[in-house]
């Protein structure tokens, strides 16, 4: 990609997250529920409503609350959370890290494992061990992340409690963090023991967004390396003498990994996704077990702020995406 | 003279059709040879049996392919991919298609030669640049660094040609290399090819369906049809005295400047309808059935 494609797709961003911002805004304040409902103590008076509504801005029309919110937004104000009265934007920085070492290390497991299973399925072509091994993987690939998340939950920490199956820490560990990139902190600060801590606390609910897209990494790679491995340059290598291993790595492999980069890629938006129910079936404390409560509670400016995080964050993955895929094929780097 | 690829009664079935029926030929040191069929003649197996490269249910029933004495077919895979791309190479037919897109020509190029002549890297990238200035394209070290994309198909054919001659091969097998280019670029690879022959001294058989690319560069010629040899000898007997119908049919079909165009015939479809049923009848043979 050139540079000037990715001016144009820089430029793309703020009218894309005002479209999204505006978007929330408006569903959220057409759909029945009501902040003030949910936090007032029974028996309030109708006065005392009003006068929470008019505190909150909830009074006013709705075109002058988003010009209000939107002149907030753009001075880094994202406003108070009214469940948590706290500012939104210090709530989701505090919980963002967490789901962002959670979607991390599970797309790097889910990476590992569908690579893999891509390759000794390439090298059992043809045999039965193949059709078995595609058969897992669709089953793997059927079987969605919160379904996962309860079924590991259940194996490894009900029948078979091996791991933690709730928070990020174990509490007994008195950490004084200066980050909220916990495991990247103690990784870097040699907390060995703190950070084997946070991984075995990570493990199921990342293992739980891993398998289903370790599937699908494995069976677009597996068809892919099918693909390359019958083009003429890697047939034709085979003709030079060189043996099927090198032949897999230096020609199939590199070709095939383009369109598995490409695919796979925006699919990392459905793990960050899945986050939100597999963060609160393992009580792990990120943005998307934020969001939950958030909804239940009604609280505007939080799901507000959450969901404009969301948003930056497919942006800024399919941007990475692109710009990676740009990296592994010279034909769309000189555009 | 001796001969440096000797193949034998070659019979070769995929699944239930056979697709060479016993085919022979031979390939003197230093010689070019032509081996001319149409499409599904067989042409394109008898190259991919050499190199090993039979589609997967794909069986040789019978026959020997010896290169330089040695029987490739019965030798171990490490020792045959030892020949392949040293002793033994190809020009391929589509250039579009036959360099790995994603690899600068240099480091594709240098592979051949580290693995083969054992070069180091910058060693093999240095030969590399002196043969593609051999297959004259200009500012060859520029060239390395460009990937296959940035080059024109005539420039591809040439890198691919350069590739084929790297380790002084004594057999190149060059399949329909100018099918895919335009005209006026088919004769410039066609003397390119002749040249680096002459240069490395090797032999090479020429695949091809074009009886005038056969007449420019062939010493001897083999016509193949249903996978069998119908014609076989030396290019100047055979174009002026054709023993087989099927020859003097497709030499009846081949334009030439010194005939008008209107004397073209196409190949008589009652010559290729029995010659297909000699082709069964002998495939019912060697199954054992009587015809």
């Amino acid at each position: 990609m050139r540079w000037s494609a990715i001016l144009k797709r820089l430029a793309l961003i703020p009218p894309t997250l005002l479209g999204v911002g505006a978007i929330v805004f408006v569903l959220l304040r057409v759909v029945p529920g009501d902040p003030i409902a949910m936090m007032i103590p029974p028996g309030a008076s109708p006065a005392d409503i009003t006068r929470l509504r008019a505190l909150y801005g909830l009074d006013q029309p709705l075109l002058s609350q988003f010009i209000t919110w939107l002149g907030q937004v753009a001075v880094g104000d994202f406003g108070r959370s009214i469940s948590l009265r706290q500012q939104v934007f210090e709530l989701v920085g505090a919980r963002l890290p967490a789901t962002l070492e959670l979607a991390a290390l599970s797309v790097s497991m889910a990476l590992l494992m569908g690579v893999a299973v891509a390759l000794v399925g390439s090298l059992l072509r043809g045999t039965r061990a193949e059709w078995l091994l595609d058969t897992a993987n669709g089953v793997f690939l059927a079987i969605p992340d919160f379904l996962w998340a309860l079924i590991l939950l259940l194996g490894f920490g009900v029948l078979l409690p091996l791991l933690p199956i709730s928070g990020r820490l174990d509490p007994q560990l008195a950490v004084a963090f200066r980050t909220h990139f916990y495991l990247i902190e103690s990784l870097l600060t040699l907390r060995l023991d703190v950070a084997a801590d946070l991984l075995r606390h990570m493990l199921l609910p990342s293992l739980a967004l891993a398998l289903p897209f370790a599937a699908l990494v494995a069976r677009l790679l597996k068809a892919q390396l099918a693909e390359a491995e019958d083009q003429d340059y890697a047939q034709i290598a085979r003709t030079r003498g060189f043996s099927r291993t090198t032949i897999l790595q230096r020609e199939v492999f590199p070709n095939a990994l383009i369109p598995t980069v490409a695919l796979s890629g925006v699919q990392v938006t459905l793990l960050l996704g899945g986050t939100v129910l597999v963060e609160r079936i393992f009580s792990y404390e990120g943005i998307g077990n934020m969001a939950i409560d958030a909804v239940i509670n009604r609280d505007f400016p939080l799901i507000q702020g959450l969901i404009l995080t969301f948003a930056v964050l497919f942006i800024a993955l399919n941007l990475a995406v692109d710009l990676l895929v740009a990296l592994l094929d010279p034909r769309l780097r000189h555009g | 003279m001796t001969a440096i690829l000797e193949i034998d009664n070659l019979h070769v079935a995929i699944g239930a059709a056979t697709v060479l029926r016993g085919v022979s030929l031979r390939v003197e040191a230093g010689e070019v040879r032509g081996l001319v069929g149409e499409s599904g003649a067989g042409k394109s197996m008898v190259g991919r049996t050499i190199f090993g490269l039979l589609p997967a249910k794909a069986r040789i029933t019978a026959g020997r392919v010896s290169f330089e004495g040695r029987d490739l077919l019965a030798m171990p895979d490490k020792a045959r991919r030892d020949l392949l791309g040293r002793r033994i190479a190809l020009i391929p037919q589509d250039p579009m298609t036959s360099l790995n897109p994603v690899r600068r020509i240099g480091t594709q190029m240098a592979a051949v030669l580290q693995l083969h002549l054992k070069l180091s890297k910058s060693a093999a990238h240095d030969r590399a640049a002196e043969l593609l200035a051999e297959v004259a394209i200009r500012d060859p070290v520029r060239v390395l660094n460009l990937y296959p994309h940035e080059l024109s198909g005539g420039m591809r054919q040439r890198v691919l040609i350069a590739m084929a001659f790297a380790c002084d091969p004594s057999l190149v097998i060059a399949d329909e290399p100018t099918t895919a280019l335009d005209v006026t670029v088919q004769r410039q690879v066609l003397q390119l090819v002749e040249r680096m022959r002459q240069r490395h001294g090797a032999a090479i058989l020429f695949v091809t369906h074009d009886l005038g690319v056969v007449a420019k560069i062939c010493r001897s010629m083999t016509v193949l049809h249903a996978g069998r040899v119908l014609e076989d000898g030396l290019t100047a007997d055979v174009l002026v005295k054709p023993h087989h119908a099927y020859t003097r049919a497709l030499l009846a079909a081949t334009p030439r400047a010194d005939r008008p165009a209107d004397a073209l015939k196409p190949v008589p479809p009652a010559l290729i309808e029995s010659l297909w049923a000699e082709a069964r009848r002998l495939d019912q043979l060697a199954a054992g059935r009587p015809a």
